[in-house]
């Protein structure tokens, strides 16, 4: 260890030093506080908010906190005793007093279908019950689902202040009420085909926008200024326009009846009856989605290209490498940072995606943002609704820990 | 060595524009000849970067024809004339270590791997860069990774190499010393050398010969001292070296003297190189160390002069003096003891010889 070292009047150095620094870095948070604050506020803990829905429940175990406890003791393997359904007659009775049972009915109606008639059909009946006694049995007769165990089972679980179910539903598993985890029928498994179909045209999506962008940034990084801005501007132009209307523009154009089936068909490249179908599917969601995304890898390609000097070509050329050597290379691995960049936020700007998809994707080209929104809107299954943003969210940082492993973000430029 | 051609590199009228406008190189005939270090020197717009990138390949002449080592290259592109480059930012590739910047060419040719070290050490070791094969280009500093683009222009054995402002981003020791360096490199290897600066001390140091650009045309070509001593015309006088003008009108045009009367009505004699007849205006150069004070000996050109400015320079003092109308004649004298009583004001006696005195266009 080296001596302690003091400035002239005799101060540590290291505490002097910090003194003085002290204001200094006070002035730099006071500037970055508003967007911290707005951060934490406004991103932060709404996100927290949001990925807690997806395992809360605890509104229902409140409504139904005597009955959940009075389960606890009930093992399943046979219809509840009457300290059971005794306790959830007079919950019921409360709850429907309160007007709550609709939402227990929605709630209820999540763990196993035909709830919703169910509860209200009981509600209705309520008055007519004997209070002293033979609950099931009244029970039963009110409808006879409730004599269907799975009825009492999907209670007891649809009463847990947490659960973990809607993360199997997203992946199209579901826990049966004997605990083991299982797929769901065929027929309606529908999450992962969406989950995978996501995934395939966010990756699509970038490799077109890469293809697309390469040259033109190209282009962009090498022209003389006055032309280059031009062309920027040309690029820039659809930043600058809602993406409300640039979707419809592209819906006016790849209809049946729209310009591009109109042009061909008038040039004779397509007989009028094989109009080709380049809209409500996947073509259309490729088509529309590369283009508005287009910018995003254009800007940190051109950046990073911008900054490559033309006399390494040069070089190279006068090494004796042919063009195409020295563009693989030299040039292609110094657009590395660039690729990177573009390509990761293409990536996870499409992996979200939704007004695009929902107005020229049609069924089979809307991917698994059209489903949270169909949750969150008609099925009014939040729950799902949240586990799969969760789900969404995990993927996207996913990619950028393998964005940080692989190039390292410090890396990225983005304009 | 004998057999070395003289028109190893050869240059036939060859035009060049970028814009159907202007020519930027006009009419150039320029001959090279094996294992010569030429050096293009001339003021920034005057065609000698063009002239080099020509012959690099990379821009196509408008019209004529660039011969190397006696194939016409016009049709050939960059990558197949052999001719190793030094840029003017090394343009070392950032992503490649030092050894992998050599071996890029050498792998370029499909040279087996043992062979592409051996000639890498080799070359390391000729710039003294031996050890840094591993480092980044970011990692060395401004002399270093001028070492290594001189290494990569040479590794793969080019016959001819071309430097385009290579010492231009040094700062001026370094540059000094790079200067000798990439003289000696090159009278060690014996490579022909095409370099192209805007520095005069350094096209003096290193070159052979050199060619004088100046509005797209060669305005001399001759080595160093021949262009020192002994310029062709005013442009080359005035951009190599220091110098003191007079302008004038011819009075008498004799062969091997001229008689030039200047503007305050003296006659100056002078040795006439670019004047034709009398009556013709002419521009006398003169260099600052061939004037005498005091002279002893018989001379053609006497004229008293007064001191306007002493500026001590160390190893020597410049003196500003008024001669003959002329506010700005500079005089240099080495501080030897006996020169040490100059004072401002002081009358002096000034004379220089006919032939160090030249009567160029105007």
């Amino acid at each position: 260890m080296s001596a302690e070292i003091r400035t002239s009047d005799g101060e540590l150095l290291s505490v002097k030093l910090r003194k003085v620094e002290r204001r200094r870095r006070a002035t730099a948070f006071l500037l970055a506080a508003p967007l911290l604050f707005f951060i934490v506020f406004a991103y932060v803990i709404p996100i927290f908010q949001m990925l807690g829905r997806s395992v809360d429940n605890v509104q229902m175990n409140e409504f139904l906190s005597n009955t959940h406890e009075a389960m606890q003791s009930w093992d399943g393997s046979e219809m509840p005793g009457e300290d059971v359904t005794s306790t959830f007659f007079y919950e019921l009775k409360g709850l429907v007093e309160e007007k709550n049972h609709g939402k227990i009915a929605t709630r209820l109606n999540y763990e196993k279908g035909g709830f919703t008639s169910l509860i209200k059909k009981t509600s209705r009946k309520l008055k007519d019950f004997d209070e002293n006694g033979n609950f099931l049995d009244q029970f039963i007769d009110v409808h006879k689902k409730w004599g269907d165990i799975e009825y009492w089972l999907a209670l007891k679980r649809g009463t847990d202040a947490y659960h973990y179910r809607k993360y199997l539903t997203t992946f199209d598993y579901e826990q049966k009420f004997d605990g083991s985890i299982e797929r769901i029928p065929e027929k309606k498994r529908i999450n992962v085909t969406l989950w995978l179909r996501t995934i395939f045209v966010a990756a699509g999506v970038t490799f077109c926008c890469f293809l697309l962008a390469y040259p033109i940034s190209h282009l962009l990084s090498v022209l003389p200024t006055r032309y280059s801005n031009l062309l920027m501007i040309c690029v820039l132009l659809p930043f600058w326009t809602s993406l409300l209307v640039r979707t419809s523009s592209w819906m006016v154009l790849l209809q049946k009846q729209g310009v591009l089936n109109d042009t061909l068909v008038s040039l004779g490249i397509v007989a009028d009856e094989g109009r080709l179908e380049l809209m409500y599917n996947m073509t259309g969601t490729f088509i529309a989605m590369t283009q508005i995304l287009l910018p995003f890898m254009v800007l940190p390609l051109y950046s990073v290209m911008k900054t490559i000097p033309p006399s390494l070509m040069r070089a190279a050329t006068s090494m004796g490498a042919t063009p195409f050597l020295a563009f693989r290379k030299i040039y292609f691995p110094l657009t590395y940072a660039g690729i990177s960049a573009g390509s990761i936020l293409v990536f996870v700007l499409s992996i979200g995606y939704y007004i695009t998809p929902a107005l020229v994707g049609g069924a089979k080209g809307t991917l698994i943002s059209n489903r949270i929104a169909y949750h969150m809107q008609q099925s009014l299954d939040w729950s799902l609704a949240t586990a799969m943003a969760a789900v969404l969210l995990v993927a996207v940082l996913i990619v950028y820990w393998l964005y940080n492993k692989i190039v390292g973000i410090d890396n990225m430029r983005l304009g | 060595m004998s057999g070395k051609k003289s028109d190893f590199v050869k240059f036939e009228q060859v035009d060049k524009s970028y814009d159907g406008k202007e020519l930027v190189v006009k009419g150039l005939d320029l001959d090279i000849a094996e294992g010569e270090f030429l050096t293009l020197l001339g003021p920034s717009g005057s065609g000698k970067t063009t002239t080099l990138m020509m012959l690099a390949g990379f821009e196509t002449p408008t019209n004529g024809e660039i011969y190397f080592d006696g194939n016409p290259i016009n049709n050939i592109p960059p990558h197949k004339r052999g001719i190793g480059m030094v840029f003017q930012n090394y343009a070392l590739f950032p992503h490649l270590s030092v050894f992998e910047n050599l071996a890029f060419p050498l792998k370029v040719r499909k040279i087996d791997k043992s062979e592409i070290e051996e000639r890498i050490n080799k070359t390391l070791k000729m710039v003294s860069l031996t050890g840094f094969e591993n480092r980044m280009p970011a990692q060395l500093s401004g002399g270093q990774q001028q070492r290594v683009a001189v290494a990569r222009a040479l590794v793969f054995d080019p016959k001819l190499v071309l430097m385009d402002e290579p010492l231009g981003a040094l700062d001026k020791n370094l540059r000094e010393s790079m200067q000798y360096e990439l003289k000696h490199i090159h009278e060690t290897l014996g490579v022909t050398v095409v370099y192209v600066t805007h520095d005069q001390g350094e096209a003096l140091t290193m070159s052979n010969r050199i060619a004088v650009f100046n509005d797209g045309k060669v305005q001399q070509l001759s080595g160093p001292n021949e262009l020192y001593e002994t310029p062709v015309n005013s442009f080359v006088a005035g951009f190599i070296g220091e110098n003191n003008t007079f302008t004038g009108t011819v009075k008498e045009l004799a062969s091997g003297s001229a008689k030039v009367e200047t503007s305050t009505g003296e006659i100056i004699i002078a040795n006439p190189i670019a004047v034709s007849s009398a009556g013709e205006k002419s521009r006398i150069s003169l260099r600052p160390e061939r004037v005498s004070i005091n002279p002893t000996e018989q001379i053609e050109n006497r004229f008293e002069a007064e001191i306007k400015e002493i500026i001590y320079h160390g190893d020597h003092t410049r003196v500003r003096v008024n001669l003959l109308g002329n506010d700005d004649f500079i005089l240099k004298v080495p501080n030897a003891s006996s020169n040490s009583k100059l004072n401002l004001g002081d009358k002096l006696n000034l004379g220089w010889s006919s032939q160090d005195c030249r009567a160029l266009d105007y």
